[in-house]
């Protein structure tokens, strides 16, 4: 994958990563490097192992074989806590509790460890920073699913990560709503946080992804720098994918 | 005067106080309930947060003993309460036999288990829907039992009230162990009973109604608190 130059770049290392459940291989054998710096895509069809990775890779399910390690940039203090430290996941259907918009991120911050001195104006900056300063006393589950999956945009990125794990960030929105979430990751991009992104959508892939990684069946087909990967597609899957054919 | 118009003279007289008694028999099935309640909260809501956060070998079979001990019969545990309070069992020297408090602890003992057994299939759907979030975040056992029971607190507040109406509608327990003694330990449902097995059923019925109202007003105002909290917190 996108060949990170690991003496500088942050990223995360799969070594022969397995993962089964109830006798099913869900991904096999996976050896992958993933860079926390960039715009990498996983794409794949329903089933492909795109979410299971995500989980791995933030520590919600463990490998059943292999290891997963990470490699920390200058920046980054050494062995500064496991993947909760250095990423922040974002679900597809955002995960609100009953509380107000920034309660919801107070909390978070709150079991990260911020000081509760400090919390209240976090939130409210990490709701000014994506629109939603109007919303913070509102209870979060009131809020429109495109509002809310910008809070939950807005608490993950309160937590300071490397990099956000977006599992179909998209998926459930209408396209002027989800439009504003890619913007609103497109700008945390740009502000240098580095995003991993499941999504079946193609067309968001091409318009966002530095680096594509495509899973089908549990296993990586192709990966590499998108240009490369979207021009000169090698793998026969990959192909039948790109022309929206059904796989097998 | 016919039954029901008999009825009515009966609870309009114990309502506007011209008959005596009532109202410190409604006081203190109120408390007796009330006390027992929160003492079985008490209990049963960390240990069914417990229950439901934490896989140990057996949680199947815990979890269907306490299914089943909310099926206990109430003179079952008025004779276990009554056997440990009285002057020859353990707490004897204690000398509750007879007393509201042994009233409060068998009646405790009775909805704790209904308690628990609710709230812990409340925090185990909470947990399906919380818990993946709060482990991306790292939080450890104590955030997130401390975030589920926060998060799941108007259902909680249900399985509460499902234990205060038990414990308000119950007779068996408190009569064994409180004697239904008048003035001292005599509260609605024994009460009744007590009119009942006089041929007194028009005071009975009356008495029935008033205990009909008080849970019924105890849950209009829960509920309506419920729904009040649900709209300002979504």
């Amino acid at each position: 994958m996108a060949e990170p130059d690991q003496a500088v770049a942050p990223c995360v290392m799969l070594h022969e990563v397995g993962l089964q459940a109830g006798g099913v291989t869900l991904l096999g054998d996976l050896s992958l490097t993933l860079p926390l710096t960039r715009r990498v895509v996983v794409l794949g069809p329903n089933g492909a192992g795109k979410t299971s990775l995500l989980r791995l890779l933030q520590g919600l399910l463990p490998p059943t074989r292999g290891h997963i390690s990470f490699h920390d940039g200058p920046q980054t203090p050494s062995g500064s806590g496991g993947a909760a430290r250095r990423l922040a996941y974002v679900f597809q259907k955002p995960v609100m509790l009953r509380r107000s918009a920034s309660a919801n991120i107070e909390h978070a911050l709150a079991v990260a460890g911020m000081p509760r001195a400090a919390r209240r104006a976090a939130a409210l900056a990490a709701l000014e920073r994506v629109g939603l300063g109007y919303a913070a006393e509102r209870p979060a589950r009131s809020l429109s699913g495109g509002e809310q999956q910008r809070v939950a945009l807005a608490r993950a990125r309160a937590l300071e990560p490397l990099a956000l794990l977006l599992d179909e960030p998209t998926a459930s929105l209408d396209p002027g709503a989800a439009a504003g979430v890619e913007r609103e990751l497109m700008r945390l991009a740009d502000e240098g946080t580095g995003l991993i992104v499941a999504t079946h959508d193609l067309a968001m892939a091409r318009r966002m992804a530095t680096d594509v990684v495509f899973m089908h069946r549990g296993r990586v087909h192709e990966c590499g720098p998108a240009q490369r990967c979207f021009e000169s597609a090698s793998d026969p899957h990959w192909r039948r994918f790109l022309a929206g054919q059904w796989l097998d | 005067m016919s039954d029901s118009a008999d009825t009515l003279a009966r609870l309009l007289g114990l309502l506007d106080g011209s008959l005596p008694g009532l109202w410190p028999v409604v006081r203190l099935s109120i408390q007796v309930s009330g006390a027992a309640t929160l003492l079985a909260a008490a209990v049963a809501l960390p240990l069914a947060a417990w229950v439901a956060l934490t896989p140990f070998r057996g949680r199947g079979s815990v979890i269907a003993g306490l299914n089943a001990l909310m099926g206990l019969p109430s003179v079952v545990v008025g004779l276990i309460v009554y056997l440990m309070l009285s002057r020859a069992g353990p707490l004897g020297p204690l000398g509750l036999l007879f007393t509201p408090p042994a009233m409060v602890i068998a009646q405790a003992l009775l909805v704790a288990p209904l308690i628990t057994a609710l709230a812990r299939q409340t925090l185990e759907d909470a947990l399906a829907e919380f818990g993946p979030y709060l482990a991306s975040l790292g939080a450890g056992k104590l955030a997130t039992m401390g975030t589920l029971l926060r998060e799941a607190r108007f259902s909680l507040s249900t399985a509460v009230l499902a234990g205060f109406g038990r414990a308000a509608a119950e007779v068996g327990a408190v009569l064994v162990v409180g004697g239904n003694i008048d003035g001292v330990t005599r509260v609605m449902t024994t009460a009744i009973a007590l009119e009942t097995s006089k041929g007194d059923l028009p005071l009975a019925l009356a008495m029935g109604v008033v205990l009909v109202l008080m849970v019924l007003s105890v849950n209009a105002l829960a509920h309506g608190l419920r729904v009040y909290a649900q709209r300002r917190h979504g």
